[in-house]
């Protein structure tokens, strides 16, 4: 017999007591973690703009030679005891958020077809009530082009929101930034998964 | 590598809408566009695992975290975490926060009119044991205002947070008292428009859980996505 899944509500404007551990915005164990070390940063915005004071992200993403650590990732990589692969951070009075992480190594999907490096990403917030799934990916990487998930996006605008800004002379930045608008014009792509 | 089952998909009516105009918030929150269908891949079925304690210290007595014991009804509240198929899920974290006995959250944005309780702050955590179990003390949190509507009230509720095995799996909700007479009116409530889904998020007083002459019972079982079958049977 089946039981009846629990349904989503909304995590409401009071979570922030009771979700938020600023430490879980740091997925390095403070720079331990191998990989290159960067920083994801942007701004949550509803459909007139305005910033989203009161949003939980997390993330969740494979180390940087593209191993997820759980029991159910078995490619012979190695696991780095240094790095969980989640993170956890609520915004500021101005709808920004950031988090300290390693650029993700590439993972396979379905059918052995590599996907391209990405941080999968949630959003929690009063008004949403269910939680919103998108993915981050990396400007300048070679496998956005054969990704399974992004070349499913054909119109391009909408591709580029799944994808960081992130620019610097050697094309190699350590900082990057991905806005979420949740409604509207530029609004991310969200995932039904 | 071989592809993992994927999770299965909610039924319409058990999960609730991003537009539901009764909630006003979701006006210009909800995304309008079409969500983008994503076969499940590694990405999807792994998940942060806490089993070893990652997530700190368990708190589930949220009566003595502070000088004195809480104003209101002591409380326990159980239940076990399992997924569609019946299956317990152990070692998952379990997130709990909630509103004081007068209706008032430890946040700064609550400033309605009721007092805070210095000795109840209302959140605490705790990682299920080997049969999905979970167990937590605190009060019975009151109802409040909100201004979604005009003399617009909350029903009573615990927020519940629970991870499961997979990205997939992660659910936030909100745990209701049975009998409640503001449940009717209720738009967070009701944007769950199945009435037997609806009824999962009411939590069943326990006699056997209740303590006497201390705490009442409070059962609240949280059921997360399970599996579709694999060519090697459930």
């Amino acid at each position: 017999m089946r039981l009846i899944p629990t349904g989503s509500q909304t995590a409401g404007p009071f979570f922030r007591f009771g979700l938020d551990r600023p430490e879980w915005s740091d997925l390095t164990a403070g720079g331990k973690a191998a990989g290159k070390t960067i920083r994801i940063e942007g701004r949550v915005v509803d459909g007139d703009g305005a910033p989203v004071p009161d949003a939980l992200l997390e993330i969740w993403q494979a180390n940087a030679v593209g191993k997820y650590a759980h029991s159910e990732d078995r490619q012979e990589k190695p696991l780095d005891p240094n790095f969980r692969g989640f993170g956890r951070c609520a915004t500021d009075g101005e709808g920004r958020y950031h988090f300290v992480t390693i650029r993700p190594g590439a993972v396979p999907g379905r059918g052995n077809a590599m996907q391209a490096p990405h941080v999968n990403l949630r959003v929690f917030a009063r008004g949403l009530l269910k939680h919103v799934t998108t993915r981050v990916y990396f400007p300048g990487e070679a496998l956005n082009a054969t990704d399974p998930v992004l070349s499913t996006v054909e119109d391009l605008s909408r591709r580029r929101t799944l994808i960081a800004d992130g620019a610097s002379a050697d094309g190699s930045p350590t900082v990057y930034r991905f806005d979420i608008v949740l409604q509207g014009k530029g609004e991310t792509v969200f995932f039904d998964i | 590598m071989s592809d993992g089952a994927e999770y299965l998909r909610a039924r319409p009516g058990e999960e609730p809408p991003y537009l539901h105009r009764d909630y006003g918030s979701t006006v210009k929150r909800a995304p309008t566009q079409t969500l983008l269908r994503v076969d499940h891949t590694l990405s999807e079925i792994t998940g942060p695992s806490f089993a070893d304690g990652w997530a700190g210290p368990e708190q589930v007595d949220l009566t003595r975290q502070n000088k004195g014991a809480p104003i209101g009804e002591r409380m326990i509240v159980a239940g076990r975490v399992l997924d569609e198929h019946g299956r317990a899920i152990a070692g998952t974290l379990v997130e709990l926060w909630q509103a004081n006995s007068a209706g008032r959250y430890m946040h700064e944005a609550d400033q309605h009119d009721a007092p805070l309780d210095p000795n109840f702050t209302g959140a605490g955590h705790v990682v299920t044991n080997e049969n999905g179990e979970y167990r937590f003390i605190t009060i019975v949190p009151g109802a409040y205002p909100w201004r979604n509507t005009p003399n617009a009230w909350r029903s009573q509720h615990l927020h519940f947070s629970v991870f499961g095995p997979a990205f997939a799996t992660r659910v936030i909700t909100q745990m209701y008292f049975p009998g409640d007479p503001l449940l009717d009116y209720d738009p967070i409530f009701h944007s769950i428009s199945d009435e037997a889904a609806r009824q999962r998020l009411v939590s069943r007083y326990d006699p056997e859980l209740s303590v006497a002459e201390w705490a009442l019972g409070y059962r609240f079982d949280m059921v997360l996505r399970g599996r579709a079958a694999t060519p090697t049977g459930i």
